[in-house]
């Protein structure tokens, strides 16, 4: 895992991207803006009013480049596939694992393992930030209800649904904290629950749109590894929904989307003006903070960590590929389980 | 006798006598990894794919000759086949393999060369006693001759090629110093998936540990 691929984060409008060789071309009203070999590139998500040539996309396909389509505000469009490839021995086996119960609760049990353990440290990190003043009590209260989860979730007599029951539990105590993982004095930041569709408050906002992106590169590396990433274990089968990226998602929400969040609004990096409210009470981001929040996910990906598991250094940004290797392992048959990435 | 459908490309004989895993992620997982490396022997190789042939006299040279061997169940292209014409008239074909690298010493590039060979023969009904490895490196030619001994180590990587696909099956990697330079060492992971049992609990109970 030495290699970092990027990706190329297209959000000026009326971009126009092509094949010049083996580069992506970028034009911004017929002016050349940049050339990216493709090679150093793992995806390309386009914001809005950006076009691809079809050259370019099919060169894409060939080299394993994901290109996504998002809307301005970062809702998930459409992306390209080139032809259908990897191992279908393996797809096959997936297929397999997902129809059967006992091993998508298996499956499931995983992902939620990584997904509740993380949750639980981000809140006992901010605790012992917070020292005894006593706004650590909610957190070690919530982390408390966590550890009580991950306890039940070893019960191997447990059915897929009461795994489920289980994630949903911990989600209410994990949330039910979560303001006051938030130290920002701005009212706008407070945090009275989670939604989504659409969000209702900046931080909402903020938290769909780093799950979006972080989808996005999950989605590319299980394609990567030949795995097919919309039949899930966690999350059930649903046209046009990626069930597996987003049970590999699970894991990383808390580490990667949560903190980073949270660290932008905490170290005021994003503020309450970089929103605005539509007449429905949607909250949208303005084109300055998407961008603000694109280069601090680009930059917390090219941070350098240990992989718990494979014991190894790698960038932030290499992780879901190790992850999507070691489960496209583990159903080849090759490692005795699925190890979810958890970060002490 | 192999069916046309069951037939291998060659390239996995080359890639099976380096490293039988990286033979399996390739062609059994079908996953390829771009590197810098292999990025320029595919525009070297879209170059050379163009097809054609230029003859002078006594030699014809074909580019990108597409050729197979049903009794090894093998079927690609060769870069580049000579055609040698003898006192007698005949022709005589004479695989050049072009390598961007340097001369080896295990007999990868020699095995690759054979299978062509053996394509040759089989299509053309003559003997291919001698081929060819052009070294983009070094610009200099190794001659190969196509013996008995290297016919058998060739025909018997074929059987294990077709044994390993037919099976599906990847084998465990094993970490050796040519790990580093392939490149797909990033998807094998040779030092961190080994074969060891129940090292993923061992791994939970570790980090689920009370911090």
């Amino acid at each position: 895992m030495k290699k970092h691929l990027n990706t190329l984060f297209v959000t000026t409008q009326g971009t126009y991207l092509s094949k010049e060789g083996e580069c992506v071309q970028v034009r911004v009203e017929g002016i050349d803006k940049a050339h990216i070999p493709i090679h150093t590139l793992g995806g390309i998500v386009c914001f809005g009013n950006v076009l691809c040539s079809p050259f370019l996309l099919g060169h894409c396909a060939e080299h394993g480049v994901a290109v996504s389509f998002l809307t301005e505000n970062g809702r998930f469009l459409a992306r390209v596939q080139g032809p259908v490839s990897g191992n279908v021995l393996l797809r096959r086996e997936q297929y397999r694992w997902a129809d059967d119960p006992a091993s998508s609760t298996r499956m499931a049990r995983y992902v939620l393992t990584g997904k509740l353990a993380n949750s639980r440290n981000v809140l006992l990190r901010a605790a012992r930030d917070h020292g005894d003043d006593g706004r650590d009590e909610p957190l070690r209260a919530a982390a408390l209800r966590l550890a009580d989860c991950l306890r039940r979730l070893e019960r191997q007599d447990f059915s897929l649904d009461e795994v489920r029951g289980i994630e949903g539990e911990a989600g209410a105590a994990y949330f039910g904290a979560f303001d006051a993982l938030i130290t920002s004095d701005d009212e706008a930041f407070r945090f009275k629950g989670r939604n989504r569709r659409p969000p209702l408050d900046p931080t909402n906002c903020l938290l769909s749109f780093l799950y979006t992106l972080l989808l996005h590169d999950i989605r590319a590396a299980l394609e990567c590894v030949g795995l097919d990433p919309a039949v899930g274990f966690l999350h059930r089968d649903r046209p046009g929904r990626p069930g597996l990226a987003l049970d590999i998602l699970e894991e990383f929400r808390p580490v990667m989307a949560d903190r980073l969040a949270l660290s932008l609004i905490n170290l005021g990096q994003v503020k309450a003006k970089g929103f605005e409210t539509l007449e429905s009470g949607a909250v949208l981001m303005t084109d300055d903070t998407r961008k603000e929040v694109i280069l601090a996910y680009q930059k917390r990906k090219q941070e350098d960590v240990e992989h718990p598991f494979l014991q190894e250094k790698m960038a932030v940004g290499l992780l879901w590929h190790a992850q999507a290797l070691l489960l496209a392992r583990h159903i080849r048959g090759d490692l005795d389980g699925y190890p979810p990435y958890i970060r002490r | 006798m192999y069916p046309e459908a069951d037939l291998v490309p060659l390239s996995a004989l080359r890639h099976y006598s380096v490293c039988p895993r990286q033979c399996a992620l390739i062609h059994v997982e079908q996953i390829w990894e771009e590197s810098r490396l292999t990025a320029e022997g595919r525009i070297l190789h879209e170059r050379v794919d163009e097809g054609g042939a230029e003859k002078r006299r006594d030699v014809k040279r074909v580019f990108a000759l597409p050729i197979r061997c049903l009794r090894l169940g093998l079927v690609g292209k060769a870069d580049v086949v000579e055609f040698h014409r003898q006192a007698d008239g005949c022709w005589i074909p004479y695989p050049v393999e072009h390598k961007r690298g340097r001369r080896k010493e295990e007999d990868w590039d020699r095995v690759q060369l054979c299978a062509q060979a053996l394509c040759l023969e089989e299509m053309l009904g003559v003997s291919v006693p001698e081929g060819a490895l052009f070294y983009g490196k070094e610009q200099r030619r190794e001659v190969v001759a196509i013996n008995d001994e290297l016919r058998r180590e060739t025909e018997e990587i074929a059987a294990a090629v077709h044994r390993m696909l037919a099976d599906g099956r990847t084998p465990p990697p094993e970490y050796a110093p040519k790990c580093d330079s392939c490149s797909l060492v990033d998807v094998c992971l040779p030092q961190g998936v080994g074969g060891r049992g129940n090292r993923v609990a061992r791994y939970l109970t570790k980090v689920l540990e009370e911090p």
